[in-house]
């Protein structure tokens, strides 16, 4: 039978997508020991044909803008054991909640266009949204971090 | 097929999300539309009354794969506004990190994303074992782009060290010799990938213009006016005049029209509008691709990008090898009421900021125009016509997958996520 790989999402929300660009970076040194220990359900960086049932660990980028973005998140989270935020803006929303802080009269000039494509008035992080297991900091996130937070996931879903 | 609508939802990644919908009525494609539907970040608003000691780091957040271009296009409009002048040895650090983005960013489009396409496999994590060499070679090539840019900018994503006026710290030497090994390593194996995308027949040919930056002397992303394949050059304080802003009400992101015509930029237009110029030992090495440009075949864009990256390693070991960086003192910047343009190319094509700043080095406001926003018009017209030439001969799915590689071909804003087509026949 052969060895258990941890079943995982990578997911991207309101953001630059920094933190995807340094996993696909982190890919040119880890790739022969990832690719022994993980099943890449969902990844749109990398494939087309994504599943996002039945994940072990889902790491989600980005803050969220939308009501639908929100419902996507739940989704997400729904179909993980283990949610882990990735990067600044999931976890504290900045940058891409920047239009939170803006005064009176840039808020004014924006409405029209949050209105037009439905954006929620105010940026979210995950945490406002559903429950987060984990998080990797930075902006974009420390790729150490996310190695320890990679092998925390790997012994705890009994990935050898 | 005389009447169907095709809807293709999260197209997602043009470094973020798109979707797209074509309707044909009559055996005649009537529309395209390209909706990049990533939320809006509205950084334009955000940067005024931001000091200009803090844009350069503020925009790289704009975009995560070509983040230094950002961060570099800024740091030219408010130098340009300021009168500053940089050394000698700065222009060359802002060569070399432009460089390492052009190889790191390139590679990872032209291997990860559309060399599948080309061995029509869902995803490089699919290749098998003769493919995955090319696998192999995409990290070694990356990790020198990667390499380079940290060597020079403290991070390939997000560089913390160009500031306005120079650089904060030096190159250290260990680093750069550990860049000329790995830059040396990359170059061995660009020929095989080029001779894939060389002797793939995949052809996206229509007639179109193409826009960038030309300098005399040399292959350069930073410098020179802006010309067009159609004999247009102009210097590059007066490209935004000559814009025309196109409103495409189904899109979070307007188009673009260049003296009214619609046109592509990126790696496929440089190499069109200025192949001589490379370096002489790209020419030498790349010659058998090289006689296919100028190209008006979109997927030749694949090409140009493999072309640019060894031009980017041997201009960049070049100045390596030939120049010793030593600590300097910073340009001295002095506020005043003013307004910069900066044009550089990035990797997907040109950047353009227009940044004004008050007498306390506050930004007034600003205009930034990206490269995919360029290219959307061109794009839309681009598969108009493919999917028009193949109605009767493909079906829809067919229809869908050629559109997707098309669209991958152009390398929007990391089009990574291009991989994410989820269809909708309707």
């Amino acid at each position: 039978m052969p060895d258990k790989k941890l079943r995982i999402g990578w997911f991207s929300f309101t953001c630059c997508e920094d933190s995807t660009i340094v996993l696909t970076e982190m890919l040119n040194d880890h790739y022969e020991e990832w690719s022994k220990k993980i099943d890449f359900r969902h990844i749109r960086v990398l494939k087309k044909n994504n599943s996002m049932e039945n994940l072990d660990v889902a790491f989600v980028e980005g803050a969220i803008a939308s009501d639908k973005d929100a419902e996507e998140l739940k989704k997400i989270r729904a179909n993980c054991r283990k949610l882990v935020a990735i990067g600044s803006c999931a976890i504290v929303g900045m940058p891409a909640a920047q239009r939170n802080e803006f005064d009176a009269a840039r808020k004014k000039e924006i409405e029209f266009l949050l209105k037009k494509f439905r954006q929620a008035r105010k940026v979210r992080t995950l945490y406002e949204i559903v429950k987060v297991d984990d998080k990797v900091a930075g902006c974009p996130m420390f790729e150490k971090s996310f190695l320890e937070v990679l092998d925390k996931c790997f012994r705890e879903f009994g990935v050898k | 097929m005389k009447k169907v609508d095709i809807s293709i939802q999260n197209i997602s990644k043009v470094e973020g999300h798109a979707d797209l919908d074509v309707k044909v009525r009559d055996g005649k494609v009537h529309a395209v539309h390209i909706k990049f539907t990533d939320n809006k970040r509205f950084f334009t608003q955000a940067i005024r009354r931001q000091n200009i000691r803090v844009i350069p780091q503020s925009v790289a957040r704009i975009c995560g794969t070509c983040s230094i271009a950002h961060t570099m296009c800024a740091i030219e409009a408010i130098e340009k506004a300021l009168d500053v002048e940089v050394t000698k040895q700065t222009a060359l650090m802002k060569k070399l990190i432009v460089n390492g983005l052009m190889i790191r960013d390139h590679a990872l489009h032209m291997y990860m994303f559309s060399l599948p396409d080309v061995f029509r496999k869902d995803s490089v994590l699919d290749f098998n074992d003769r493919e995955k060499k090319f696998l192999y070679d995409a990290f070694a090539v990356k990790k020198a782009g990667n390499m380079l840019s940290t060597a020079i900018g403290g991070r390939a994503v997000h560089a913390p060290l160009p500031q306005i006026g120079g650089f904060s710290k030096v190159p250290d030497v260990k680093a750069l010799k550990e860049c000329t090994s790995q830059l040396k390593t990359a170059r061995e194996k660009l020929l095989d990938v080029m001779d894939v995308f060389y002797n793939c027949r995949i052809d996206y040919t229509r007639k179109t213009n193409f826009v960038a930056l030309s300098s005399e002397k040399e292959f350069d992303f930073l410098e020179g006016d802006i010309c067009s394949t159609t004999g247009i050059c102009i210097p590059e304080q007066h490209f935004f005049g000559h814009l025309v802003k196109t409103v495409l009400p189904y899109s979070q992101a307007v188009g673009y029209r260049f003296k009214g015509k619609t046109y592509m930029v990126g790696a496929l237009a440089r190499v069109n509008l200025n192949k001589e110029r490379l370096h002489k030992e790209t020419r030498q090495d790349a010659r058998k691709y090289l006689k296919i440009f100028p190209s008006d075949n979109i997927f030749h864009n694949n090409l140009a990008q493999g072309i640019e990256i060894m031009h980017c390693i041997d201009d960049s070991l070049g100045v390596i090898e030939s120049h010793d960086f030593r600590p300097e003192a910073p340009a001295r910047i002095i506020p005043k009421d003013a307004e910069g343009i900066g044009v550089i190319e990035a990797p997907r094509g040109t950047l353009f900021y227009r940044l004004a700043i008050d007498r306390n080095g506050l930004i007034k406001e600003g205009n930034i125009v990206v490269p995919t926003q360029q290219n959307q018009v061109n794009m839309e017209l681009d598969i108009k016509k493919l999917v028009q030439e193949n109605l009767n001969r493909l079906g829809k799915e067919e229809i869908a997958l050629e559109i997707e590689k098309l669209i991958r071909a152009y390398d929007p804003c990391i089009s990574c996520a291009t991989h994410f087509l989820k269809v909708n026949w309707v």
